[in-house]
């Protein structure tokens, strides 16, 4: 149900996502979705990869200030409206959403979205209990 | 124009006999009420009475900084608090400030000295001392202040910062002494110019600049802007505050004021005196000094002495402007700052090897402090909140440890160069 978020630390300066990039292609990683939050000075690189360990690995190898945080992805159907639902479901649980980012896949007509909070099992729970479909883990990586 | 002609121009072996004769007060002195220098002379089995020549200072050791840490805050002083009425303060090492006291005599024999320098810049009764020295535990703005009020001058306690206040005050009062850091000049005469402000029209004739280094270069730009004759002053709170010494109307080099202080130039890896003209580190023993006699206080500024005579007829020996520190003190809008203090806030926040860096720059004539903190493992959130937090609370920790405000930037873990053996905690691109 879970699944695991890689967060990179990165400073505003130019070729770091390059190299990021470039650690995780020789390694074999592949990555199914990215989102970045930025500042003037920093910006922090969530990814969601089909191997989250040997990612972790490998950036933390290389240098970088890597940590790995638990998420839900989420299928949202692909229509207008289609991300109000499970929004006004966590709102009615009183669960803060910290952020969320989306992705389309090809397998599906269906939108993905990954939701960061902190009560993430409650946060699954209503979900589901509202008929939201939560991804499991192999099945994001494998996408 | 002398303020004190007698002492101010006394012959050299008559200077040298009065130093002497003070110099076993201020080592008896000591030697009975500071229990630290009982204890350093008593390891050495050097009694008071073993001063016979001014030489015999050397068989003194050293007092350095940190001996003013271990006896933080009032265990230098070498009378009881009751004879205390003012303390000052200065930044330390680390997160605790180096305090001095002052007696009410100190305090009389500090505005003398004020007196006297502000009377080389060409003060008297009928000038008006715009004196933008920060007040506060820094000894600046009190410094100055009381010797210009005892010069008769009218005194402006403006202090530092504001700098429209500044220009508005500056013209409408009708300024002709303004007294701050050379940086701060320099900033003031450059937001002038934008402001349609024509110093020449203006009243102000000299500036009495000091606490942080500068240059003959400043000095040619802040005369010519600012159309005044820059002195440049010298002090620092462990021996009095500004006062130390100064430069008179010849501007080649700051006299020090020898009755009542002993300036030695050691060469600051051996600790062995020098001759005049030989670039070393300047020590500096108070001679006057009741609540604080300092010993052979090792100031870690970089200078040379110069005894031939100066045309303005002051028989005290010379120095040359500062050009440099034995340790890692950077001055930082008249502010002294260590990277150890840094460090020991870094500490505080729970890092074991803190890795950072203080990137100091020059922006428009005002200095500008950069802290560079690789950001640890423990720290790292994938939330910005939480990252934006911890800027915060490091930048305020800061400021208020280091007395002045720094941008904090957080970099990526093994970024910043490590050396071997020291790593390099300071990066000044400043040309002054």
């Amino acid at each position: 149900m879970k699944i695991k978020q890689i967060s990179v630390f990165l400073e505003n300066k130019s070729g770091r996502l390059a190299k990021v990039t470039r650690v995780l292609g020789e390694n074999g990683v592949n990555i199914r979705a990215l989102s970045i939050a930025d500042t003037t000075d920093f910006g922090i690189l969530r990814l969601i990869v089909n191997d989250p360990d040997t990612a972790y690995r490998v950036l933390k190898e290389a240098g970088f200030s890597v940590n790995v945080t638990d998420v839900i992805a989420v299928e949202i159907p692909d229509v207008p409206g289609g991300l109000a639902d499970p929004l006004d479901c966590l709102k009615d649980a009183n669960i803060n959403i910290e952020y969320l980012y989306a992705f389309l896949t090809r397998a599906t007509k269906a939108a993905l979205v990954v939701f960061r909070v902190e009560q993430i099992d409650e946060a699954a729970r209503v979900l589901q209990d509202r008929g939201v479909r939560i991804l499991d883990g192999a099945e994001v990586y494998n996408l | 124009m002398y303020w004190d002609r007698e002492f101010e121009t006394m012959p050299w072996e008559k200077l040298r006999e009065l130093q002497l004769e003070r110099l076993k007060t201020t080592v008896e002195r000591v030697y009975n009420n500071v229990p630290f220098y009982r204890k350093v002379m008593d390891e050495r089995g050097i009694k008071p009475s073993d001063i016979r020549t001014l030489d015999d200072l050397r068989m003194l050791p050293f007092t350095v900084k940190q001996d003013l840490r271990d006896n933080y805050p009032f265990d230098m002083f070498a009378v009881p608090m009751e004879e205390v009425v003012r303390v000052h303060a200065s930044s330390g090492t680390t997160g605790k400030p180096t305090v001095v006291g002052y007696t009410k005599n100190d305090i009389r024999t500090w505005s003398q000295l004020m007196a006297r320098s502000l009377t080389m810049a060409g003060a008297t009764r009928g000038d008006v001392v715009q004196n933008a020295y920060g007040y506060g535990l820094f000894t600046g703005g009190m410094g100055v202040h009381y010797g210009a009020e005892l010069v008769g001058a009218t005194v402006i306690p403006i202090s530092g910062g504001n700098t429209d206040r500044q220009l508005m005050i500056m013209q409408d009062f009708k300024a002709t002494i303004l007294t701050c850091t050379p940086s701060y000049a320099l900033f003031l005469a450059e937001e002038g110019e934008k402001k349609g402000i024509d110093f020449k029209k203006l009243p102000l004739k000299a500036g009495v600049f000091g606490a942080e280094p500068w240059s003959e270069r400043m000095r040619g730009q802040l005369e010519a802007k600012l159309d005044i004759k820059a002195h440049d002053i010298y002090g620092l709170s462990e021996i009095i505050g500004p006062g130390v010494s100064m430069e008179c109307s010849a501007q080649q080099g700051m006299h020090i004021f020898e009755d009542h202080f002993l300036a030695e130039i050691i060469d600051p890896d051996t600790g062995e005196p020098l001759p005049p003209g030989r670039q070393g580190e300047l020590v500096i023993t108070s001679l006057t000094k009741e609540a604080f006699p300092i010993i052979r206080y090792r100031t870690r500024d970089i200078t040379m002495l110069m005894d031939d005579p100066c045309p303005c007829g002051r028989t005290h020996i010379r120095m040359r402007r500062v050009t440099g520190r034995t340790d890692d003190m950077l001055i930082i809008r008249g502010v002294n700052v260590f990277p150890s203090q840094v460090e020991s806030v870094l500490l505080e926040f729970g890092e074991t090897e803190p890795h950072y860096l203080l990137v100091v720059d020059r922006k428009g004539n005002l200095d500008d402090l950069e802290i560079w903190v690789e950001l640890s493992e423990q720290w790292f959130s994938d939330k910005v909140r939480q990252l934006e937090d911890i800027e915060q609370r490091l930048k305020g920790r800061i400021a208020s440890v280091l007395g002045i405000s720094a941008k904090i930037k957080l970099v990526e873990p093994r970024t910043i160069p490590r050396s071997e053996g020291k790593a390099k905690r300071v990066v000044d691109r400043r040309e002054i």
